[in-house]
């Protein structure tokens, strides 16, 4: 089986896709010739031909605005905005829009669009090539929001979102494209090779929207993350010695809230980690409906570790990211609550 | 040239508010036959032109004239015809029913009647209009059921969109009507992308979109013309200009500054203003942007100059704020009047027949409204409580069957 990063399994499961589906297409700025400032869509202009993956004009609302109308025709376009923090211009496409279409026509018109978007920070590349929006997206309902943290889930997960008949907005952590981050800065950096997610089966198969994935068993914790954060989670259980169960949520829309609430009845204490700013983040979701399922089975109160509440800072990004540190912290504290 | 010490702030004020004489001059409206017709497949930059003239074909006298005038069989002008006064009649009788708390919203599309009712009946089955809420026309020249207009109007049990939309945001698919909304321009980006898909897919499909005066100044409609322009998409683009975005009048889109039809010189598209009251320039206009569009030549920008005869909505009153005898002195008239009288001109029609056909469409109104009222008017029905929880998604996820669950529905 070929060993893939994040990008290459991304560009294997659009491959994969434009060659199964011919209303499958793909557009975004500076997708077509070049393949991405990311070059996730590399060659695939070349192999598909012109019409299948293409260049756009700079404007996020019209993007996605032609993606519903294609969608609505019956195509299946996959959209990318360059940065996430760039969809906010087609934030009414999609909430007013993509999201509601289905429901306000009576199901006569819908739109099954995959919305891919570079998301997240640890690149330095300031507060607006760095931003985790996913609570903006989560709120809406109609919309479905998938987030990845290797390169099997990515793809699996991405022609799931491509064959899905719902809008999905699939946010790509773009610190872990090339190899897994720990949080920890001062260590070499790692590749994706040897990491058996970086095993990756060059054909079609789906990883389903909606089922986490129990990374580590334990019985002391249950610690909630995605993207990025899966692998900072993994290295702040190992500070801490405490015997968390770690949970890849994978899509937040939909929430596995089965997974989630088996866990923390089992083991009666919760972390939730994410890198977005923490008021109103999507943690606080996670942390209200575990409290309203598990109540009793809570041994402490559940925790959060989250991006401080500040605009994306640039120097400052390592102090303002969560790292391994601040969750073996929190994973301590609750154990003495 | 002056020289001033300072600068001043400039808003823009219509020419007359309540008890001002209306003045209609800053149109530089132009006689009928006055413009030339070029050849649709005439490149872009020949046409710039265009947008600053005027597309008017029936006369003072309701003759057909000039190089735009075109044939129209007699039986299509007749559906026309009956079209546009089943729209007014319904209109008028809807709006009353608002009045007795049938319905919780409605809004009138007096004045604008030949401009979508032209164009239903010109386009094909298999293309796409991604209407405003001011173009019931298209509907009733397609013979869209009356009982199912007012029972979504009524939101009662047999709503068609099963009590989740505001009255007269319509769906109606199977009429190449795409789904409306209240928020505004939206949907003329999904216009170009639906007619990128005709083109991708080598279909045949055109895609037309219209978008008021108001809404040209939105990001969407120049992310439209922007995707339009760079794709060569299959699109009629139409701005039903009628003078009013509820109270603010044309001047805060721009109008005064330049025309709107000619926002399409800047994308290289084709733009043409036409008389929008004008059922034979409507039809030529749009004819010619099908011509072009069939020729692979994309999209063209049409202006059609009306005017709002009723309020905005029936939470509007416009005596506040612009002279209330307005619409009588607004110079392109009134468009059923004007295509009735060029059918009579014609020999085709009557005083006598158009009684008759006004008391029959009034009779079919009023039986389709005792039909909805039997089912139930707002508040006194609605469809099942559980359709509120359907179509959310394809399939519901836990939180909706939960809530459902939850409510006992």
């Amino acid at each position: 089986m070929p060993t893939m990063n994040m990008i290459q399994a991304l560009n294997s499961a659009l491959d994969v896709m434009l060659e199964r589906d011919p209303d499958v297409l793909l557009f975004g700025e500076d997708i077509g010739y070049f393949g991405g400032v990311f070059r996730v869509t590399d060659g695939l202009q070349a192999k598909h031909g012109k019409t299948r993956c293409f260049d756009t004009p700079i404007a996020e609302g019209g993007i996605i605005g032609a993606a519903i109308g294609m969608g609505a025709y019956g195509l299946r376009p996959v959209a990318e905005i360059q940065f996430v923090d760039y969809i906010l211009p087609a934030y009414d496409q999609l909430v007013s829009e993509a999201a509601r279409l289905r429901y306000r026509s009576g199901g006569e018109f819908w739109a099954p669009i995959t919305v891919r978007s570079p998301y997240g920070g640890g690149i330095f590349g300031g507060q607006t090539h760095s931003q985790s929006p996913e609570a903006l997206f989560a709120h809406v309902v109609g919309l479905k929001t998938v987030i990845p943290s290797n390169p099997y889930d990515a793809k699996g997960l991405l022609i799931s979102s491509i064959e899905d008949d719902d809008p999905v907005i699939f946010m790509e952590p773009k610190r872990i494209y090339n190899g897994p981050f720990n949080g920890r800065h001062d260590e070499q950096l790692k590749s994706w090779a040897g990491d058996p997610t970086a095993e990756v089966p060059e054909g079609h198969y789906t990883v389903p929207l909606g089922k986490a994935a129990i990374v580590r068993e334990g019985k002391e914790a249950t610690v909630l993350a995605y993207g990025t954060m899966v692998h900072v989670a993994k290295a702040g259980i190992e500070d801490s010695g405490v015997d968390a169960e770690l949970i890849d949520l994978r899509s937040i829309v939909p929430l596995d809230i089965e997974t989630i609430t088996a866990s923390v009845a089992r083991t009666g204490r919760c972390v939730i980690l994410h890198e977005a700013t923490r008021f109103a983040g999507f943690g606080g979701e996670l942390s209200a409906l575990i409290q309203e399922r598990c109540f009793w089975a809570l041994k402490a109160p559940i925790a959060r570790v989250a991006g401080w509440d500040t605009p994306y800072p640039h120097a400052f990004e390592l102090d303002y990211l969560p790292g391994p540190g601040r969750l073996a912290a929190a994973l301590l504290k609750v154990m003495e609550d | 040239m002056r020289n001033d010490a300072s600068f001043s702030l400039h808003i823009p004020e219509p020419d007359a508010r309540p008890g001002g004489i209306p003045d209609f001059s800053h149109l530089h409206l132009q006689p009928a036959g006055a413009t030339a017709r070029p050849a649709p497949d005439t490149s872009g930059i020949a046409l710039r032109d265009l947008p600053f003239s005027f597309v008017r074909v029936l006369d003072e006298d309701a003759r057909a004239v000039g190089p735009w005038a075109p044939a129209i069989p007699v039986e299509t002008m007749l559906r026309g015809l009956r079209a546009m006064m089943l729209t007014r009649i319904f209109d008028d009788r809807m709006f009353r029913a608002h009045r007795q708390g049938k319905t919780s919203f409605y809004m009138k599309s007096t004045g604008e009647e030949a401009i979508p009712v032209a164009q239903s009946l010109l386009l094909g089955a298999g293309d796409m209009c991604f209407p405003t809420y001011r173009v019931l026309g298209w509907l009733m020249a397609r013979d869209y059921p009356l009982h199912d207009l007012v029972n979504q109007i009524f939101s009662n049990e047999k709503d068609p969109l099963h009590g989740r939309q505001l009255p007269i945001l319509y769906s109606a698919r199977a009429y190449g009507f795409y789904s409306l909304s209240g928020n505004l321009g939206s949907r003329m980006n999904h216009a170009v992308g639906w007619a990128m898909a005709s083109a991708y897919k080598n279909d045949d499909k055109l895609a037309l979109a219209y978008v008021g005066d108001g809404t040209t100044a939105e990001g969407d409609f120049h992310e439209a013309l922007t995707f339009a322009s760079v794709y060569h998409a299959p699109a009629i683009l139409c701005i039903t200009n009628n003078q009013w975005a509820i109270s603010s009048y044309s001047g805060f889109a721009g109008a005064q500054e330049a025309p709107l039809g000619a926002r399409a010189v800047g994308y290289g598209l084709p733009g043409l203003r036409v008389d929008g009251n004008d059922f034979l320039a409507i039809w030529a206009a749009t004819q010619w942007a099908i011509e072009r569009a069939r020729a692979n030549m994309g999209a063209t920008l049409i202006e059609f100059v009306t005017y709002r005869v009723a309020g905005h909505s029936t939470s509007d009153d416009p005596t506040k704020y612009r002279p209330s005898d307005e619409a009588n002195h607004f110079p392109l008239g009134d468009p059923l009047d004007r295509l009735k009288r060029h059918l009579v001109t014609l020999g085709h029609w009557d005083e006598e027949r158009h009684a008759a056909l006004t008391h029959e469409l009034d009779g079919q109104v009023r039986a389709a409204m005792k039909d909805g009222e039997a089912i139930g008017t707002l508040g006194k029905s609605k469809p099942p409580v559980s359709e509120m929880f359907e179509g959310v998604f394809k399939k519901p996820d836990w939180r909706v069957i939960e809530q459902r669950r939850e409510m006992g529905v």
